[in-house]
């Protein structure tokens, strides 16, 4: 056994005590009467355990049942508040909505954590620190634009929006508005172009797949390129982000890998519920095989068996995606996601498992209109 | 197996996405295929100019002509096809093995396209109705009776979203090319080979390959392609129908509901049709828009129900290479139980009976596959829902109905086939604007004359007639005249 496995495996063995503590102390805080929010606590009663003293490990969120996100639904929102943050100042975030009530999460300081952890995965040759940041998605009630704000802050920039409603661009798909898509896509990037080209030493950016590729040909058009308007480093997210669409990102639209065309881009993976999962290097050399890792232990991602929740698929096999959040402020033990992907080994920076090939749910994937983002 | 890689204006492209095509039957892998990303293809579409311009070099009777040189390769010799190479017997059992189509009839619609290639100067002088193709080409030009035309291109390349599961209506866009536009093609997931295999014959004919693109994928490339494309077709459900209904940049192709209607003045001599009752109905598997799924008379609709039942219900399904093979297998798991259930709903219905109920179980279910055997519905009254109904097999409802009642009740009809001497009732069917093709006298919907334009002209699509004024002296010198 080589040097180097035995380091990765005592990195393995590291992540996963760091884990267990971590689960422990979250449980702790989520079902104490001093500190949890009145959803768990009510909860508590209807579990056939007891979690303060049956959770001691990971694998005692087991005994939970798998969370379902409809209880996110509706009020009194205030029900997912920590007991010992209710003087604090709140922020409440919604996923979906386009029709019907959308699910909120309630957040004190997570995105701001979530997003600093992050921070310190992005390379500062691409993401400069005190370059200029746009935000390229989703407005409103969104995590995101606030998130991203705070990213570009905390590396020392400013953060320029656009308007974009993600739900009304979902209704259009739905109702066949093709055309009115298209024009919305373009109200969208013309909204980009216009701060890119507006001289605010803009350097970095989020977009989603769609409006980074809408966005490079709205330039191209224009006659410039995202390398002019100076942009060096993106980062991006969800399920569109294949490799296929990496490579005909980087070969066509940024004109290269990161030393030729000077822009380096990284995916990432997550929602409301979860932090934000970062992505090993992608690279032609691995034909753009995009593998995600969660922000471990405040966030865990595993691939199950499609038939068995509790139980992870080998490395390299196929299964669903399954969450838990395991913050200070939100408890979600096991959640399965609208997605499926293959079960990825851990290594040097991320010792803890990782899932590659994200894409939509089989079983569910025919029901799903993606929108812009 | 065969590797089929994107075609980007003539160039190979191989993608990090694959989907395989598999037999039906045996689920032997037959091609690997790459997979296009939408943005692929918004982002070489503005390059389509080029393919008008390179076109342009030839004229349009030298890219008929080769098209024509085309045809002989497209019927008989081997091609070149992704990693490998294809034979033109090759190419049906490839394309009966994905579809699930009979070879015997993979091999007619081969014949079909081969018959447009073959005939393009008499289809293009049909659609253009006598028009000097060189006015396509400069864009203006002189009439024979002495008046300045101009025909506007409105786009350098058509695009089409292809089907499936019906390689029939490929010579739909095969008079493309001779008018000077390229192709950007979308090929059904199950029938990729058509489209390559014509790319293969037309550059083997000397046609740049330059001027075609190929991009097989998911529903992104389909929806890229109809923005990117300032004319394009697809083919599709009605459901694809009613979101690109209005879009004058789309053509959509979709159910046929085509019809025979039996006049008063003939229906008493109803079974000196059924031959041409029976073909509309049952040729080409019934897969086609032009196959007939409705019947309609005021009298007599039992008796023919009957009759018709009687000559396709004892039908079997048989093997696809087997001559006598008639039924298309459904090769997607489940669909055609789906499909039966749906059609038995409408049965079950007041009013309607299943005249093939004598001859036996419908669903024949194969390990991989599935099929159903004919059905013929008889309707009481226009009203029953099976009577506006459709479906990839044959399929027919006979449907009583008055003859007066007759145009309104049919709905959209792709082609109506009126059997009637009955001068009034010509006219009216002839001003019925929901019907498309229209024969009158005993003509099987599904023999359709190739000179006569197919669901909207192609050249009103692709050109648009304008005013042109310059003096008559420059006219002549310009155009020679």
């Amino acid at each position: 056994m080589s040097t180097t496995q035995i380091d990765l495996e005592t990195a393995v063995k590291q992540a996963k005590d760091r884990l267990d503590e971590h689960t422990y102390n979250t449980v702790q805080r989520h079902f104490h009467d001093s500190t949890g929010c009145p959803f768990w606590l009510s909860k508590k009663s209807e579990l056939n355990f007891d979690p303060l003293t049956e959770v001691k490990v990971y694998d005692d969120l087991k005994k939970f049942p798998l969370f379902e996100d409809d209880w996110l639904r509706g009020g009194p929102v205030e029900r997912w508040r920590m007991k010992d943050h209710a003087d604090r100042p709140t922020y409440v975030f919604e996923t979906g909505g386009t029709t019907g009530v959308p699910k909120s999460r309630v957040v004190v300081d997570d995105f701001r954590i979530d997003y600093e952890v992050f921070s310190e995965t992005l390379p500062d040759q691409f993401f400069p620190k005190g370059g200029n940041w746009l935000m390229l998605g989703p407005s409103g009630p969104r995590r995101l634009r606030l998130a991203v704000e705070h990213l570009a802050q905390v590396r020392g920039g400013i953060s320029f929006c656009i308007d974009l409603d993600p739900r009304w661009v979902v209704k259009l798909i739905k109702k066949g508005w093709m055309e009115h898509l298209e024009e919305y896509k373009k109200h969208c990037i013309d909204q980009a172009v216009t701060v890119l080209t507006a001289n605010h030493n803009i350097k970095c950016m989020f977009g989603t797949p769609k409006l980074i590729e809408s966005l490079c040909l709205g330039l191209e058009e224009r006659g410039t390129t995202l390398a002019e308007t100076g942009i060096t480093g993106i980062f991006s997210g969800g399920t569109e982000f294949t490799p296929q669409w990496t490579r005909y990102c980087v070969e066509e639209l940024f004109g290269g890998p990161p030393e030729e065309s000077g822009i380096y881009m990284t995916p990432t993976y997550g929602n409301t519920l979860m932090g934000l999962a970062c992505s090993k290097p992608v690279t032609a050399e691995e034909k753009y095989k995009i593998s995600y890792y969660a922000p471990q232990p405040r966030a865990v991602t595993e691939v199950v068996s499609f038939d068995d929740h509790n139980s992870v698929v080998a490395f390299g096999e196929t299964g669903r995606v399954k969450l838990t959040t395991l913050t200070a402020e939100f408890f979600v033990p096991g959640f399965l996601e609208r997605d499926e992907g293959e079960r990825e080994m851990p290594f040097e920076t991320f010792p803890w498992d990782g899932v590659s090939g994200v894409r939509p749910f089989h079983e569910i994937a025919a029901s799903t209109t993606v929108g812009v983002y | 197996m065969l590797e089929i890689p994107v075609i980007r204006w003539g160039k190979p492209y191989e993608s990090l996405e694959t989907t395989e095509v598999v037999h039906f039957n045996t689920g032997e892998p037959i091609a690997r295929v790459s997979s296009a990303n939408g943005g692929l293809v918004s982002r070489d579409m503005r390059k389509a100019d080029e393919a008008r311009k390179i076109l342009k070099q030839f004229s349009i009777e030298d890219l008929i002509a080769k098209v024509a040189q085309a045809a002989d390769l497209f019927e008989n010799e081997t091609l070149p096809l992704g990693s490998g190479t294809q034979t033109a017997d090759e190419f049906v059992v490839h394309q009966s093995a994905s579809t699930g189509l009979p070879e015997h009839m993979c091999r007619s619609n081969m014949q079909k396209n081969c018959f447009v290639m073959r005939n393009m100067t008499e289809i293009l002088q049909c659609l253009t109705r006598g028009l000097d193709l060189n006015i396509l080409s400069r864009g203006y030009g002189m009439e024979s009776r002495g008046v300045v035309v101009s025909l506007q291109a409105q786009t350098p390349v058509l695009g089409a979203v292809l089907p499936s599961n019906s390689p029939g209506v490929h010579t739909l866009w095969l008079p493309v090319v001779p008018l000077q536009m390229g192709l950007v093609l979308k090929p059904g997931s199950s029938e990729p080979w058509t489209a390559y295999r014509v790319a293969s014959a037309f550059e083997k004919a000397g046609i740049p390959k330059e001027v075609i693109s190929l991009y097989p994928g998911g529903h992104d490339v389909g929806g890229a392609l109809l923005t990117a494309c300032s004319r394009s077709m697809i083919f599709g459900s009605q459901k694809t129908i009613d979101q690109y209904a209005g879009n004058p940049k789309v053509q959509v192709h979709g159910p046929g509901f085509s019809k025979i209607f039996l006049g008063d003045d003939c229906v008493d001599d109803w079974e000196k049709y059924l031959d041409v009752m029976v073909e509309s109905v049952y040729v080409n598997g019934g897969r086609s828009c032009i196959n007939c799924s409705g019947i309609f008379a005021s009298r007599h609709t039992d008796e023919i129900a009957d009759a018709i039942a009687q000559r396709i219900g004892p039908i079997e399904a048989l093997p696809p290479e087997h001559p006598d093979s008639g039924l298309a297998a459904f090769t997607t798991d489940g669909v055609g139980k789906a499909i039966l259930s749906m059609v038995q709903q409408d049965l079950e219905a007041d009013g309607v009976r299943d005249a093939t109920e004598p001859y036996g179980n419908r669903l024949v279910e194969k390990e991989r596959c599935s099929y159903i055997r004919p059905i013929v519905a008889h309707a009481a009254n226009p009203q029953c829902e099976i009577a506006s109904k459709e479906f990839m097999f044959p399929f027919v409802s006979v449907v009583k109905c008055p003859q007066d009642q007759m145009i309104k009740a049919a709905g959209s009809t792709l082609v109506g086939t009126a059997i009637t001497e009955n001068l009034d009732w010509i006219d009216q069917l002839t001003d019925a604007t929901n019907i498309d093709r229209l024969n009158i006298g005993p003509i099987p919907t599904n023999r359709l004359n190739w000179l006569q334009p197919h669901e909207g002209n192609l050249i009103d699509f692709l050109f648009r007639s304008r005013a042109y004024q310059m003096p008559e002296e420059k006219v002549a010198a310009l155009v020679g005249g």
